[in-house]
């Protein structure tokens, strides 16, 4: 009984191989997509690059959901709010890394090199 | 005699207090999996900085095939499917099955893993070694610290097989598998950053 209660509040009383198929098949699905976009060349470099990086997050939350079995429940509450926080320093750690170099860049090199990367690829 | 009479008093909390063990050693194991996430960020960011100077060797268009890389990540999205089917068969107590999934998760591991060595022997024999620029030197240091991840998963797998077939499911086992199945499904979950950063972007410039 308590074991079951145990592992219960860590997510797997929840857990089904529907669960684990239908989290399977969305994540194949969005694995596909932005392999095929790349690929196949389908939308402008900008498009893609934001189609891309949106699957990918899309993807991390079904992994979380289906796969790690995350939810807003009571019984997840620390440990949703351990991956919030935990989010939060990923996006300062690598949001700030890559705003601080590129800015870097961008003020350090000569005037000639400063097209940005769409032109750059044009040409 | 007097072991006996303990037991019997306290039996039904000391199995409250192994559930709660079970709980508290699931969370602590998520704390760390947090911890390891952010040693993947301060990789990914090092990445973007550095994986655009090439030092005039080759980018990442020239190195990665798609079709490979498509691969691979498929055998590793498979395999967190099987462990997600062993967790089921070991929570329903059927061991044999349990013992199934688990080594098939473990051949669909290998296999991700044998293709990673093999593209990594295939750059470096060219002589695309981590020396060779600052954009080869972040991608060996990323992608590699998620392929030890990877291994040392599986060695714990190959350890967590032996003690399903030698110890039974039992509670610190399952506890166990519970664990390794949060584990895996982080690095299934890091390489999504991965291919998107890495080979998707790394394809596109």
């Amino acid at each position: 009984m308590s074991e079951q209660r145990s592992m219960e509040s860590t997510g797997l009383g929840h857990a089904s191989a529907r669960t684990y198929l239908t989290g399977f098949i969305l994540a194949i699905v969005l694995t596909l997509i932005p392999f095929a976009l790349v690929m196949d060349n389908w939308l402008s470099w900008t498009a893609t690059v934001a189609a891309i990086f949106t699957l990918a997050v899309i993807q991390i939350l079904v992994h979380l959901h289906y796969f790690l079995h995350l939810d807003t429940s009571s019984s997840q509450r620390w440990n949703v709010m351990a991956i919030v926080f935990t989010g939060i320093i990923v996006l300062i750690l690598v949001g700030g890394s890559v705003w601080i170099m590129f800015s870097l860049r961008y003020r350090t090199q000569p005037a000639a090199t400063h097209t940005p990367p769409a032109v750059r690829r044009l040409a | 005699m007097s072991t006996d009479v303990m037991s019997l008093r306290y039996a039904p909390s000391q199995r409250h207090t192994q559930a709660e063990t079970v709980d508290n050693a699931a969370f602590g194991f998520w704390i760390y999996i947090m911890s390891d996430c952010v040693l993947f960020a301060a990789l990914f960011a090092t990445f973007a900085v550095l994986g655009r100077n090439y030092a005039g060797g080759p980018g990442g268009k020239a190195l990665f095939d798609l079709h490979y890389t498509l691969g691979e990540t498929l055998f590793l999205l498979a395999s967190s499917v099987t462990y997600g089917f062993a967790m089921l068969s070991a929570t329903a107590e059927q061991r044999r099955r349990t013992l199934g999934w688990l080594a098939l998760t473990f051949l669909l591991g290998l296999c991700f893993i044998g293709m990673e060595l093999h593209e990594f022997y295939g750059m470096i024999a060219a002589g695309h070694g981590p020396q060779r620029s600052g954009f080869l030197s972040a991608f060996f240091t990323l992608v590699g610290t998620h392929g030890a991840h990877v291994t040392f998963g599986l060695i714990w797998m190959a350890v967590m097989m032996a003690q399903v077939s030698v110890k039974g499911l039992s509670t610190p086992v399952r506890s166990r598998l519970l664990r390794l199945s949060m584990f895996w499904h982080f690095l299934d979950i890091v390489w999504i950053g991965v291919f998107t950063v890495v080979y998707l972007m790394g394809v596109m410039t």
